[in-house]
């Protein structure tokens, strides 16, 4: 076993274990249970930071050309952004919807072939690094607008039922999470057209065409247009509250489509097949 | 008359909606899913066997233009809607929004002052000039120069600080509708064509995609030398083309293209996208006759028969760069003397020894194999492209500053009040209103240490 793949275990196990603690931290009423979560995901992320570079390292190329790879940058996109936003708001309880989730897409990926593939000369390219990070930061924003927007789902039920369980207590107010929601907003839209500016640089350098509607490309624009619709929605028609938080929900839908389905089951550029030149 | 004016005065509404905006958003998020699914711009004997479509599905998919959405009619006219939209939308609320920032209120009276959600009162002491001088020196430090007007004994202060930021929307708008016309530009004036040239020769026209006709050129392109190298597995690693581009038979540029680094000339670009054999090989053998150790070294072609010294022929049938890792690889059969393929073997150039193993009359060794390629350049001429990236930087420029950038604005007044000195403070932002909120307060705060001090 080499280096990174003994390193992304180690990783994998810590998110476990944070996850555990973040769960329990759900029912429990010790603050020091949510705190050892916090700290396990931290040291975690700074596993994983070894991971990918170990990698990068091993490899010469940014280890984000296999399925392995990209789930294990995405979860570690996923816990990097949740942890600027938890010194942002303090929110922990957010970590119970996001470290599973990072933790999900680790297992799929340690599931997945981990040998370096041999890759397809496009991809030998500066916006190779720039455009995948772009675009998973996006993700990443956005997974974490979602997790705000099922949090509000959930603390606006328990107002409206009035049962009030202590999950209520550790979650943030209905106006923080909503702020949340635009925050997000702000951040992952700019990310995600700088991702898709930055594809388009890419591939008018490598093909000589910066838009072949390659099923990514639409996809990536599919999300585009809806998170642009809520941007229009929020700051101009008035949404908020349920209406952004199921809309940031739906956004994410598509966006986990974007990544999974359409490397998966649609054939195109963004294949992993694709990158191996197979 | 006033029937029409109506009509218009609705249809003008009608594409300055927001709603209109995000109607035409989710539409285009929707349709464009279409594409994805059904594959675009396959031959319609393909969509049939592929989909499993009958005749008639395939008629009613096409007259609908499913089969090139992004081109239909219906698409680019819901994207041309999207842009009309767009600009109604600036018209009608540009003019408002460089009102407010060319002339900005600059006497807060008190009516303005109860719509602020940001204000302080401070009563002082000392005289409205010094007030006055106090706070315009504390407020042209903390925030920005401000404008005094003096008026019936009262004095009032405005400043404002990223006012421009209230054009970051328009120009976000504006990046969509120069994308566009960058793309516009592109599909009316630029082309997309391919070329493959044999090492050693040079083309002086290219191939449009989809079309019959070839596209001349006024210059002619060479290929000198074509490169590749392969990984261990044997897919290719890199490809590179060392190009030259002539005029009249001069050479006037050289370049080594390889794939991400393309050739620009003249408006035209050159792109490394695929390569291929060009001929048959050229196989070099060294045959060692194992009874008598005799040694000799035969050169041919694919499928020739290379004669042996006794009779027998030497017949190389096809090779591969890296053969099963162990690198470049024949395949031969011997001839005998009958005229006959004996049984194919693969021979190494790697290693020498290994077709000693096989016994036989002969040990081969593969001593090389001379292939020329054709190198596959795909060719495009986008005048639009410069647009397009125009149009990208001030995209993500303009929504920069239309998120993280806010117009903050503060007005004060000062009057003199029958026991010292009244001010008033105020102030607004047009982003992010909790983090101008907390600044006001640092402000205000500022101001009433510096007016006891």
């Amino acid at each position: 076993m080499t280096v990174n793949v003994l390193l992304f275990k180690i990783t994998l196990l810590t998110y476990f274990a944070a996850t555990i603690f973040y769960l329990i931290g759900v029912i429990s009423r010790k603050d020091s249970v949510r705190l050892a979560a916090i700290w396990l995901l931290s040291g975690g992320f700074v596993l994983h930071c070894s991971t990918l570079a170990a990698r990068w390292f091993a490899s010469g190329i940014t280890p984000v050309a296999s399925l392995y790879e990209s789930l294990s940058f995405f979860a570690w996109a996923l816990v990097g952004i949740y942890l600027i936003f938890y010194l942002r708001y303090r929110t922990i309880m957010l970590g119970a919807f996001i470290t599973p989730l990072a933790l999900v897409l680790m297992i799929i990926g340690s599931a997945a072939p981990k040998q370096t593939p041999a890759l397809n000369p496009m991809l030998d390219s500066w916006w190779f690094p720039v455009h995948v990070t772009l675009a998973f930061l996006g993700h990443a924003v956005f997974a974490i607008a979602a997790a705000a927007g099922i949090m509000y789902l959930l603390q606006e039920r328990m107002l409206k039922s009035k049962k009030f369980s202590g999950l209520f207590y550790r979650l943030p107010s209905l106006d923080t999470l909503d702020s949340m929601n635009y925050k997000c907003l702000t951040f992952g839209f700019p990310l995600m057209t700088m991702g898709i500016i930055s594809g388009a640089i890419w591939a008018n350098s490598a093909w000589g065409g910066y838009w072949r509607w390659d099923p990514k490309e639409t996809w990536a624009l599919i999300s585009w247009f809806l998170y642009a619709a809520l941007l229009h929605g929020r700051l101009t028609v008035g949404w908020r509250g349920r209406r952004a938080a199921i809309f940031a929900i739906i956004g994410f839908a598509f966006l986990l489509f974007t990544f999974f389905g359409v490397n998966l089951f649609l054939s195109g550029e963004h294949s992993f097949r694709n990158f191996t030149g197979q | 008359m006033s029937k029409a004016q109506s009509f218009t005065d609705r249809l003008w509404d009608f594409f300055c909606s927001l709603k209109l905006a995000i109607v035409t958003l989710i539409l285009l998020a929707l349709t464009s899913v279409i594409g994805t699914v059904i594959e675009q711009n396959l031959a319609p004997q393909e969509y049939m066997q592929k989909y499993g479509m009958s005749q008639s599905t395939y008629k009613t998919l096409d007259a609908l233009q499913f089969f090139d959405m992004y081109h239909s009619y219906w698409f680019l006219s819901l994207m041309g809607l999207f842009a009309v939209n767009l600009i109604c939308c600036s018209i009608k609320r540009l003019p408002r929004i460089i009102k407010t920032v060319r002339n900005p209120v600059l006497v807060a009276d008190d009516g303005l002052f109860r719509t602020f959600s940001n204000k302080e009162e401070i009563v002082t002491k000392g005289s409205v000039e010094s007030v006055r001088d106090k706070l315009v020196a504390r407020l042209g430090k903390k925030f920005a120069s401000p404008v005094v007007t003096e008026q019936d004994g009262k004095v009032y202060l405005f400043a404002q600080k990223g006012a421009f930021s209230r054009f970051g929307v328009y120009v976000t708008h504006s990046s969509i509708l120069i994308i566009f016309l960058g793309a516009m530009i592109g599909n009316v004036w630029g082309f997309k064509a391919y070329v493959n040239i044999v090492e050693g020769k040079a083309v002086n026209q290219v191939w449009a995609r989809g079309g019959q006709q070839p596209i001349p050129l006024d210059f002619a392109v060479r290929c000198d030398n074509f490169e590749v190298t392969f990984y261990e597995g044997g897919r290719p690693k890199e490809f590179s083309s060392d190009l030259v581009v002539l005029e009249n038979g001069r050479e006037v540029l050289k370049k080594t293209i390889e794939v991400n680094d393309p050739l620009s000339y003249k408006g035209l670009t050159f792109y490394q996208s695929s390569y291929g054999p060009a001929g048959d090989p050229v196989y070099q053998f060294r045959v060692r006759n194992r009874a008598t150790g005799e040694t000799a070294d035969v050169m041919g072609q694919q499928g020739r028969h290379l004669p042996l010294p006794g009779g027998a022929a030497l017949i190389p049938m096809g090779y591969a760069e890296s053969y099963q890792n162990f690198g470049p690889a024949a395949q031969v059969s011997l001839d005998s003397g009958d005229h006959k393929h004996g049984t194919p073997f693969i021979v190494f150039q790697n290693y020498p020894q290994f077709d000693e193993k096989r016994g036989g009359e002969f040990a081969v060794t593969l001593l090389g194999v001379q292939q020329s390629y054709y190198t596959g350049l795909q060719v495009a001429k986008d005048p639009g492209v410069w647009v397009v990236w125009l149009g990208c930087l001030l995209m993500v420029l303009g929504s920069c500053s239309a998120f993280f950038l806010s117009h903050r604005r503060i007005w004060v007044s000062i009057q003199p009040l029958e026991k010292g000195i009244g001010v008033k403070l105020g102030g607004a932002a047009h982003r992010n209103q909790p983090g101008f909120t907390l600044y006001f307060d640092e402000l205000t705060k500022d101001f009433d240490d510096a007016l006891s001090s």
